[in-house]
Parts: structure tokens; sequence; C-alpha cells
């Protein structure tokens, strides 16, 4: 892995650790490029953020990722292998939540199991260590429509943690929940990047919260969509949450993107 | 709970008392009280009569019913699923929804004669089209992040169908059924009226012809009474089926 102290190397790709490779990929819907020819490497685990104005390509690039959606050329490696459906070794979390109204907390978090066949007593152990981790315990019971937006996306993530998939998918997962859960669930982000040995790859709209969790970040720009730049930060990583936001490279980063991004903004 | 059992108690007896002062007026020599009506109705059910009545009733009702929510649901999720199958069938449900049924009984009659057959089309067709077009509807809008979840956690076709669409459109299909099995009642009566007088037609048919109208009505208010408990019972199964669905507004 290339690094310099420079804070903003360039978009080299990393051979060998990358968990997941993304290779001159396009997706065109008729004659509209939402992606063209995409290149980008995501080191192994390692948090990866895609950031970018909206219509950019970036929730294209994660279903590309995720195999809901086929890109019209380019290939996506995973381990090595070249993949074009979805597979054990991702999992999604969504920006909607997508959970199951009919279905109780428990049945939420354990279906991804029961969609790969795990018997239901073992499932549901699993299902109530991840609730449990996420915070939810007692809540095992509930309905999706008597939790908050907070609580629901703990359910999400727990329901992606449980199938234990190498590379983890989000895509803007915190974007419907309130401002104070959000900052809990950007803490508790870096904590399970640090525990968990997991690829994430986090697509989000917020400079900020892409700077606080992210090892790497790519910035993607529209028309046609592409990687314009990688930013690693290096120094505020490891010294304590409660320093992120007042280290002077977190603020030099947040205005360094804010000013390349802020002519895409109509 | 038991306060919306008072209320629905209290709206009964607001019906049945306006129903009883409109009787002693008299509304009409034809309109017999309440209380008459009900007196008709023990004497029938003490002699017999309305059970013999329901039995041949029944026959259509239940046949054409059964048929209507079974195929009616197949043929619905297939409309749903496929647009190409929606091309080929979605009209003649919309046809069938659409047109005057006592017309089309005369051509039903020339075609399946006075029998049980005819008289089964005539529930079908009552009760069919709102149950295919209803389960298609729900089907086609089953939330596409729930579907992308299925498909992201490797959930095969018949998974999805199953365990994501089916649950989601449950309570539009639900209330499909609903209104198709009501529609399915009026068939079955109007089948009776209008094809060959037997069971409860037969009794409304009768005593109208004798003026024994507190019988008449009696009869009328039976199969209400019936339809009405056939769609509560229909209600709980949901209820219970897709507990979490439930959000707080249906009803008991």
């Amino acid at each position: 892995m290339s690094q310099t102290n420079d804070a903003f190397t360039k978009a080299v790709p990393v051979e060998g650790d990358s968990a997941v490779s993304v290779r001159n990929v396009s997706k065109n819907y008729g004659p509209v490029e939402a992606l063209k020819n995409l290149s980008l490497e995501f080191p192994r685990g390692q948090l990866t953020s895609l950031l970018g104005p909206s219509g950019c390509g970036k929730t294209t690039l994660l279903k590309i990722i995720a195999g809901l959606l086929e890109p019209t050329s380019g290939e996506i490696e995973i381990d090595g292998k070249i993949i074009t459906s979805p597979g054990p070794d991702r999992a999604f979390v969504f920006q909607d939540f997508a959970l199951l109204p009919w279905a109780s907390v428990i049945r939420n978090v354990a279906f991804g199991l029961e969609l790969r066949g795990v018997a239901k007593s073992e499932r549901e152990a699993i299902a109530e260590k991840y609730i449990k981790n996420v915070g939810l315990s007692g809540f095992e019971k509930a309905y999706p429509h008597e939790l908050s937006g907070g609580m629901r996306q703990r359910v999400g993530l727990a329901r992606a943690l449980s199938v234990d998939a190498q590379v983890l998918l989000l895509d803007e997962p915190f974007s419907a929940v309130d401002e104070q859960n959000r900052r809990k669930f950007q803490e508790d982000m870096l904590e399970l990047v640090r525990q968990e040995n997991k690829t994430f790859i986090f697509v989000t709209h917020s400079i900020e919260e892409a700077v606080y969790v992210s090892d790497q970040i790519a910035i993607l720009l529209p028309r046609p969509s592409r990687v314009s730049e990688i930013i690693r930060p290096q120094s505020f990583r490891g010294t304590g949450i409660e320093n992120i936001r007042r280290s002077p490279e977190y603020l030099d980063i947040v205005d360094e993107i804010w000013a390349s991004l802020r002519n895409y903004v109509e | 709970m038991n306060r919306s059992l008072a209320l629905k108690l209290l709206s009964a007896a607001i019906v049945f008392g306006a129903w009883e002062i409109a009787g002693r007026v008299p509304v009409s020599y034809a309109f017999p009280t309440f209380l008459e009506s009900m007196h008709a109705l023990v004497v029938m059910t003490f002699d017999g009569s309305i059970f013999t009545a329901y039995a041949e009733t029944l026959k259509p009702l239940v046949i054409g019913v059964a048929i209507s929510a079974f195929f009616g649901i197949i043929i619905g999720l297939w409309v749903g699923l496929s647009s190409r199958f929606e091309w080929l069938f979605s009209p003649i449900f919309v046809v069938m929804q659409a047109a005057p049924l006592a017309a089309l009984i005369p051509i039903l009659v020339m075609a399946y004669g006075i029998g049980l057959t005819s008289k089964v089309f005539v529930v079908c067709i009552m009760a069919m089209p709102v149950i295919v077009l209803n389960t298609a509807s729900a089907v086609r809008n089953t939330p596409a992040s729930i579907k992308d979840m299925g498909k992201s956690f490797m959930a095969t076709d018949r998974d999805i169908i199953l365990k994501i669409i089916i649950p989601a459109a449950s309570p539009v299909i639900f209330s499909g059924l609903r209104l198709g099995i009501s529609a399915g009642f009026i068939g079955a009566i109007l089948s009776e009226l209008k094809i060959t007088p037997t069971g409860v037609g037969d009794i409304i048919t009768y005593s109208r012809s004798i003026a024994d109208y507190p019988s008449m009505y009696a009869a009328i208010f039976s199969i209400i009474v019936l339809a009405v408990l056939f769609l509560n019972l229909l209600e709980r199964t949901e209820n219970y089926l897709f507990e979490g669905n439930n959000r707080g507004y249906v009803s008991d």
C-alpha cells in the first residue's frame, strides 16, 4: 500500500491487499451514462466512503458491487473472484432500512440467515447476539413500527452483521436518522470497523460524516461519473473519538472536499 | 376493546330501533317492524326451514367463493408479477367487473342451464375480478427496497414471492377478498332470484308472493348477518397470520 505524508494521494491501484476491486465499470440507463469507466480499490479491513454530489452514481456503484445491478461493462472482483450476482461475501444496509413490517425484530435480524436455510434455533441465537451488540436487547419481539428511526437502522445493521459477510455495503445508512442518533452511529461505526475484520463500503452525502468515519474517501464527480480524488486521513485515526472533530487535519480535509464539490451543487 | 364493543352494540341498537320505528309508523304496508321480522326468523329457525334454505344457498356460494379466492389470488399474483400476463388477463377482469351481470344471466343460463353451474358462475363473476385486480396491484406495488433486500441476502425467486411479496401484498389482497366475498354473497342471492328460486332466494320470492313480509325481511337479514360474520372471521385470520401488518388501524 503506497502511503505518503501527503494526505491527498492520487488514485493508484493498491495491489494485493484490496478486498474489492472495481475495474473499468460503466453503467448506462438508455442514453444516460450513470458511470463511465470507473476503477477503484477497497482495502481489506478498512472503511471506504463514496462521497459526491447527488447524481454522481455512488448508489449505482454500490448496487453494482452488491450484485443488484449489472454493469454495462467492466467487472467487480471480490477476493480474487469476479462476481455478477449477490453472494454470501456481501451484506447490504439500506437507506430506508428495508425491514419487513410484518416480522418481529428477531425475525428481521435473522432473515438473512433464514434465506440461507439456517435452522430456526441456530439463527435466532445468532440474531440475539447481534441484537445485543447493536444495543436493542429487550426489543426482540417488537415490530418495526414500534421502533424509532435510529432503532430501525440498528435492526438493519444487525441483520447485515448476522450473516457474517466479509464486505459490508452501507447505502446512506444514517441519512434517515436524526442528528443525535447519527453521531452515536458514527462513533459505533468506528468501533465496529476496529472490532470486526470486515471491509466497509459506505455511501454518504455528508462530508463531515465521510471524513469522520473513513480510512479512505473516494470523491466521485458526476457527468460523466468518475473518481476524482482519493483521500486518506492520516493523523487523527486512533487518537480517540472525542479528538477527531478538533483535529486540524479533519478540518482541512472537510474544507478541501467542500472546495472541490461546491461547483457541482446546483 | 370494551368501548369498541359498546359502540358496536350502540350502533346496532340505533339501526334496529330506527327499523322498529319505521315499521310501526308504517313507512309502507310491505315494511314489517324489526320485532316481527325477528319473530319470523325464530319461527323459521325452529321449523328448520332456514337451515334447509341455507344448505341450498351455501352450495353455489361456498364453491364460487372458494374458486374465486383460490384462482383469483393465483391469477392476481401472476398478473402482478409478469407484464405479459397482465396484457393477456387484465382486460378480461376489467370487463367482468364492469359488465351488468343481470343482463349476462340469460346467456349463462343458455350455456350452462339452470343448475348449480350457472349459479357458481354468477358468484365467480361477482367475486373474482376485485380479488384478481387487488392482488395484482398489491403485488406490483411491493416496495422495491425490500425486494432488493431479499436479493442482496441471496433469496431465490421463490423466497422473494413467498416471504416478501405475498406478506407485503397481504393487506390489499385481504381487502380484495373482503370486497370479493361480499360481492359473492350478492351474486349468490342474485342467482337465486334470477335463475331458479332455491334456498334463501326462494324464501324471499315466495314470502313476497304471499305477502309474508316479515319472513322475507328475516331471510334478507339472515344473509347480511352471515356475510358480516364471515368478513369478521376473515379479518381475524388476517390479523393472526400477519400480525405486524396490523399497525393499530385495523379494528377487530
